[in-house]
């Protein structure tokens, strides 16, 4: 086996399933935030409960993509080096700036915030999680700002054949950069959005399965509790209300950023890497339709068999440049602008190893593009229109007791996670063959690119990639399953599981004692 | 000029020292969880929950210090990243896998109150802890005593060319003083069983698992030692035989200190005694990853480091960062500066599903 296509595997591999959790990490805690700030305000313990219940799933996640990043960045070195030496003037500093900036704040200060309960001051507990939360935001940015330089270089030149930094705050204000960064937070507002309303509304049906909740005549809620099971009271009617409408109004939101955010980005892509832009429509010939929906065999990469059988006209167009009538250029044309830039073949090198003089294939996998980018609108579009239509039918105060409602209201929750995936997938293999995509904007560095075929480390083995490619995937998935099965049991245990002092059973230790630690692991 | 390149030499070696000194107990309370729980099974879950609970506030703002140190070298000498990580590389998947399970297991194993879970999570906890200790002293004692990189600086020799005596003396180095380190944070941070215990594991323990990091420090200093890396060595060598001495006469406070200083002179000794070396080939001397831009000009050497603009940028970031940082990392140890118990702990809950019937 190639080792590149197993290092490219687990390089997907583990970043599609960190940013399973970054996003959830992201928005729910601001969510969070929100809601403490809210407490602290206003003393209302509804925000109380909300803060110390999302709070516990906020950091059952948290976790998992705090020991799946440190892959991420490990990677580099081990698997990668080839590309650590070619782009190590540029590339670390946005690493280390993101540790030193960002990392130490968020872990010390969520330390602070989750062992402070009745240790530290309220505003001041309240200030340590803001301060975690932030953290966890500036973090985003430096690895999208690393991410992006790899998309669009820019602040270097090119010295003895290595780009070489001359302008870090070129790098930092990069157009790429800031599309994307404002893409992935509204991206994760929209994801923590889902994630509310689905649980919010399990707890709803819950409590009106449970013939706790009713409805009169008129369809309004009518709110009942159930002493025997702590935690049921006619608060945590309200509760739960209250997250699924934040849930929803936030799901809508983030979504809408991400039309207006993903529309820059695209607008920027059809100009720094055009033939991204036109595998992701499938877009064989030039022109400015929309495909809606093409078969064929995406995978060839000439398009001769590519068969668009709906489009709308003019809609390319203004995706690329805000106007109807500019044309855009389709795959058989940058074909060979490609190659007579960047060459046809790889080139001899010690880097290259066999694939040294391989024919080079400028055309992503075109079914990757074109489905990824389908995929990625689709289901954020879906969330969204769902989150309106909950908004609509808790109109009157509770969820319908039907359970299929209720368990589409769960399956929801993956949509907007499916949506940033295929988002991920697209941007990524899109750039394919290149690692480090060239340039071609007016001002654009010539010469700063590198294919992925020159990346890989040339002293690690197929074995050795295998190895690790499958221990993570099966740690991985395994931890997975851990996640699920624990976010389960706090879900189901309701407000309840995050506040054991709202059951019956008093804490029996002395007020000395619990000075010491209101919580502990 | 090797003023920044000599900076962030320096940089780099303040990191790994940090991060030795405050992952050190991190990584040995979760080895004592597995090994140092003494009593009936609910005596045992109690000391274990009271080890955690020292460093549950402050075991994931430390962990940082090994990635700021791993981007820190990547920002400063990407040549020593690359090398060096992509030929440690089945030992530091191994570290990534015992970094994993590790925090996730701190976090989880309070989440649940059945037995089994615990003892699983513990083992994840103490098995995980072990391995990444190991891996770390490894892949230090490594990279101070050479591995067969060639000229474009990859390994040669297979996945297991840096399976050698040198990896094992500094992975059982780290472990070793790991133990001893967090047995004298134990006895400082606990109240009943566990700090008696730690207390005298610290005497007990010190003269054997101190043995390994003394002999790391000593190759280096026989091989390259020079008079400044000799005078941090004795200062080590004070540092720990006051802290031993405090250390018998249950001063947990300075034996702590005693210990961390050590640890701290001792590493930086070692990187005194190798600069500008950061990666010395076995191969040949002049494939070498050097600091230095002078001994790289003679051919003596590689320079693995980036340009003044980045080293500058980079320089600035952390002048202003790190001292703020220290600040609030030393505040969260303030907060949480209170000895725990047992008693003080509340008890893990069950989480019951909230339905009716």
């Amino acid at each position: 086996m190639d080792p590149l296509e197993i290092a490219r595997w687990q390089f997907g591999i583990t970043t599609v399933y960190h940013f399973l959790m970054v996003p959830l990490t992201l928005g729910l805690g601001a969510v969070v935030v929100y809601l403490q700030t809210r407490w602290n305000r206003t003393g209302d313990e509804r925000y109380l409960r909300m803060t110390k219940f999302w709070g516990k799933l906020y950091l059952i996640n948290f976790i998992m993509g705090v020991a799946t990043g440190i892959v991420q960045e490990f990677q580099f070195g081990m698997a990668w080096s080839e590309y650590s030496r070619f782009v190590g003037d540029v590339f670390g500093a946005p690493l280390a700036m993101e540790g030193l900036l960002a990392f130490f704040v968020e872990s010390t200060f969520l330390g602070l915030w989750i062992f402070g309960w009745g240790r530290l001051p309220k505003a001041i507990h309240t200030a340590t999680l803001w301060l975690a939360v932030i953290g966890s935001w500036i973090s985003a940015f430096f690895i999208i700002a690393a991410n992006s330089w790899m998309q669009h270089p820019v602040g270097v030149e090119l010295v003895d054949g290595r780009p070489q930094l001359v302008d870090i705050w070129a790098v930092v204000t990069n157009n790429t950069a800031i599309a994307a960064y404002t893409h992935v937070l509204v991206t994760a507002v929209a994801v923590a959005g889902g994630f509310l309303l689905g649980i919010a509304w399990y707890q709803l049906w819950r409590r009106r399965r449970d013939g706790i909740d009713t409805v009169d005549a008129s369809g309004r809620v009518v709110v009942g509790e159930a002493p025997e099971i702590p935690g049921r009271d006619k608060l945590d009617h309200s509760v739960w209300l209250k997250s699924l409408r934040i849930g929803a109004i936030i799901a809508i939101l983030g979504f809408a950023g991400t039309a207006v955010t993903g529309d820059l980005q695209a607008k920027l892509m059809f100009q720094q890497q055009p033939m991204k832009m036109a595998a992701a429509e499938a877009a064989c010939e030039t022109g400015s339709s929309f495909s809606i929906l093409a078969f064929g065999d995406l995978t060839a990469s000439d398009c001769s068999s590519v068969v668009t059988v709906l489009q709308v006209p003019g809609v390319l167009g203004y995706l690329a440049n805000g106007d109807v009538n500019q044309t855009v250029q389709g795959v058989d044309d940058l074909v060979p602008q490609y190659e007579e830039k960047y060459g046809t073949t790889l080139p001899e090198g010690a880097i290259y190893g066999d694939r040294s003089g391989q024919t080079i294939d400028y055309v992503p996998l075109m079914y990757v593009t074109y489905w990824g980018f389908r995929i990625m609108i689709g289901f954020g579009a879906l969330a969204a229109f769902a989150a309106a239509v909950a908004l609509w039918l808790t109109r009157k105060g509770t969820v319908p007791a039907n359970v299929w409602i209720m368990r589409l209201a769960i399956f929801g929750i993956l949509a907007p996670f499916g949506a940033a995936a295929a988002g991920w997938i697209f941007t990524e293999m899109g750039r394919q063959p290149f690692v480090v995509a060239p340039n071609p904007t007016p001002g654009g560095i010539d010469g700063v690119y590198m294919f992925t075929a020159a990346a890989v480390s040339p002293g690690v083995t197929a074995g050795e990639l295998l190895f690790s490619a499958i221990t993570l995937t099966l740690v991985y998935l395994a931890l997975l399953v851990v996640e699920v099965y624990l976010l389960v049991r706090f879900v189901r245990g309701g407000v309840v599981s995050a506040m054991p002092e709202l059951a019956a059973k008093d804490d029996d230790r002395s007020d000395d004692d619990r000075d010491v630690l209101a919580f502990a692991y | 000029m090797d003023v920044l390149p000599t900076v962030w030499f320096i940089a780099v070696a303040a990191l790994w020292i940090g991060y030795l000194i405050l992952e050190g107990f991190d990584l040995g309370v979760g080895m004592h969880m597995l090994v140092s729980a003494r009593g009936s099974a609910a005596e045992r879950e109690g000391q274990r929950r009271v080890m955690l609970n020292t460093i549950g506030p402050v075991w994931d703002g430390n962990e940082v210090w090994l990635l700021v140190a791993g981007a820190g070298i990547f920002a400063a000498f990407p040549l020593w990243y690359a090398s060096l990580f992509s030929a440690l590389y089945i030992p530091l998947t191994l570290v990534l896998v015992g970094l994993i399970f590790r925090a996730v297991a701190i976090e989880y194993r309070g989440k649940h109150p059945g037995a089994r879970w615990g003892r699983f999570w513990d083992w994840a906890i103490g098995l995980g802890s072990f391995v990444v200790a190991f891996g770390i002293g490894a892949g230090l004692a490594l990279t101070t005593t050479g591995l067969p990189i060639d000229a474009n600086g990859d390994r040669v020799g297979g996945p297991f060319a840096w399976l050698t005596w040198q990896a094992v003396l500094g992975g059982l180095a780290v472990v070793g003083f790991a133990l001893v380190h967090s047995a004298a944070f134990l006895a400082l941070k606990t109240t009943g069983p566990v700090r008696e215990r730690m207390g005298a594991f610290v005497t007990k323990a010190a003269p054997v698992a101190l043995l390994p990091i003394v002999a790391w420090v000593l190759l280096i200093q026989f091989t390259t030692g020079n008079v400044a890396s000799w005078l941090l060595v004795v200062g080590a060598v004070v540092a720990i035989v006051l802290g031993y001495v405090a250390a018998l006469r249950r001063r947990e406070g300075r034996a702590f200190l005693g210990i961390a200083v050590f640890v701290a002179l001792g590493a930086a000794a070692i990187f005194t005694a190798v600069y500008p070396v950061v990666l010395p080939s076995s191969l040949d001397p002049a494939f070498s990853l050097t600091v230095s831009r002078e001994m790289a000009a003679t051919g003596a050497a590689v320079y693995a480091g980036n340009s003044d603009y980045t080293l500058g940028v980079m320089t600035v970031v952390t002048a202003v960062a790190l001292p703020v940082v220290l600040v609030y990392q030393v505040w969260s140890y303030w907060v949480f500066r209170k000895r725990l118990g047992a008693e003080n702990l509340p008890a893990v809950h069950d989480i019951v599903p909230a339905v009716r019937g």
